[in-house]
């Protein structure tokens, strides 16, 4: 047991010392912020979808309370952060539109079917959770189609960015989102029945790690935490190495996103801080003394469906300007709009999402153990 | 017909070998990078404008 702990810890050492001696001391920090983030998500069992699952299925709110302190411990540091460096630091801000309402309702719904978000489709596949892995490769092929549609989405109508900084000031963009963030956790408290409201000391640890994490991702990168984006890219990257000629998309022929496409992956911020977080949740599923159970046994329909629902799960967060992770939490906590229409919308398309659940892994022949994603 | 059941530790294997096999496939075709054009370690006080790509940007 210890020399297999040992031998992790130097794996993940040597993931970060090669990414620097590959693409420097910037790259190797972000790997290295992915696999605390892998380490937290997966160690802590901090998740997105499992919480709104059984906010609704079992009115237990404390997962969702867990995410409301982190976004709101990130955003205590990072508007003010965006504030005072606004040449260096950008957050993750995108315009409020139908495509994007669209996408994140459909968003919502998937990440149910597929038992796991943006981020926990990682986390699941690092973990070795084989609906994850299948799921995740959908995620990468439905990035990559969303990227060739963006423009058409986008062109069914949509609002110039707004933010709360930009309609309340810096200061007042702080107090909406900070009690904003209470109103939900108010509600989510009356919903909730009573023992199933306060978090337990294992998710107020993991809330308060994954604001660190995400703060330090802003002050690294320059920009907030994201995963779609780096899933498009790989998606992109394996297109084109199939003779897919990209130069004449819209999406991937302007500038910043062609100058992506041509550099190193281990030039994208946010591929290197996915890789990190898929190789940190391998390194704690490891880490257990025995792993778990294995997740899935599905008919072949069944296998279908997770593939579908991964495409489906990229694509959508394609249209949505971000998933969980780049348009709720990091788009809440840097003040965007979008971030809390996503959360609405997102959170509408789960609770329908949770049905199709029901059907798609009704398809599955044998029980399994499963696990919060 | 259902597919075999893996073992946790042989799923997360076959994940860390398809990220290697796409990080391997990139180093084969993508600009090398150039170890003197490098950003600095962090964003934050480094005077430069961010440069990265985000699923929130179109």
């Amino acid at each position: 047991m210890l020399a297999r702990r040992l031998s992790l810890v130097g794996f993940g050492l040597v993931l970060v010392v090669a990414t620097f001696s590959w693409a420097g001391p910037r790259a190797a920090l972000l790997v290295l912020i992915g696999l605390g983030f892998g380490l937290v998500l997966e160690g802590l069992r901090f998740g997105f979808a499992g919480p709104w699952r059984v906010l609704v299925t079992e009115r237990d709110a404390r997962g969702l309370m867990a995410q409301l302190l982190a976004i709101g411990a990130t955003a205590a540091v990072a508007l003010p952060l965006l504030a005072a460096a606004p040449g260096e630091l950008a957050g993750a801000h995108a315009p409020v539109g139908i495509g994007m309402i669209l996408g994140a309702f459909v968003f919502g719904a998937a990440m149910q079917v597929a038992m796991g978000c943006g981020s926990g489709t990682l986390v699941n596949a690092g973990s070795g959770n084989l609906v994850g892995l299948v799921a995740l490769v959908g995620f990468v092929g439905g990035s990559f189609a969303g990227t060739l549609h963006l423009g058409w989405w986008t062109g069914l109508g949509s609002l110039p960015v707004i933010t709360l900084q930009g309609v309340a000031g810096h200061g007042g963009g702080l107090v909406l989102t900070l009690a904003a963030l209470a109103l939900v956790g108010a509600l989510a408290w009356r919903h909730a029945l009573p023992g199933r409201r306060l978090p337990p000391g294992r998710l107020w640890l993991a809330a308060g790690l994954i604001a660190a994490l995400a703060l330090a991702n802003l002050a690294v990168a320059g920009q907030p935490w994201g995963i779609v984006y780096g899933l498009g890219l790989w998606g992109a990257k394996v297109a084109e190495a199939a003779g897919a000629d990209l130069a004449a998309t819209a999406f991937w022929s302007a500038p910043a996103n062609a100058e992506r496409l041509a550099s190193s992956v281990l030039t994208d911020v946010t591929s290197l801080t996915n890789i990190g977080l898929l190789v940190g949740a391998f390194l704690a599923m490891r880490w257990r003394r025995a792993p778990d159970a294995p997740a899935a046994a599905l008919s072949a329909a069944g296998w279908g469906a997770i593939l579908l629902a991964g495409l489906v799960l990229g694509y959508s967060a394609r249209m949505a300007f971000g998933c969980n992770v780049g348009a709720f939490f990091s788009g809440i906590s840097t003040g965007s709009l979008h971030g809390w229409v996503w959360f609405a919308a997102a959170f509408a398309g789960s609770v329908l999402g949770l049905r199709l659940r029901d059907l798609v892994h009704g398809l599955r022949p044998v029980a399994v153990a499963e696990r919060p994603a | 017909m259902s597919a075999p059941v893996l073992s946790r530790p042989t799923v997360g294997l076959i994940a860390l070998a398809l990220v290697t096999a796409l990080v391997a496939l990139d180093a084969l075709r993508a600009e090398p990078v150039d170890p003197f054009t490098v950003p600095p370690p962090s964003a934050l006080g480094s005077g430069q404008a961010p440069s990265g790509a985000h699923c929130s940007a179109g």
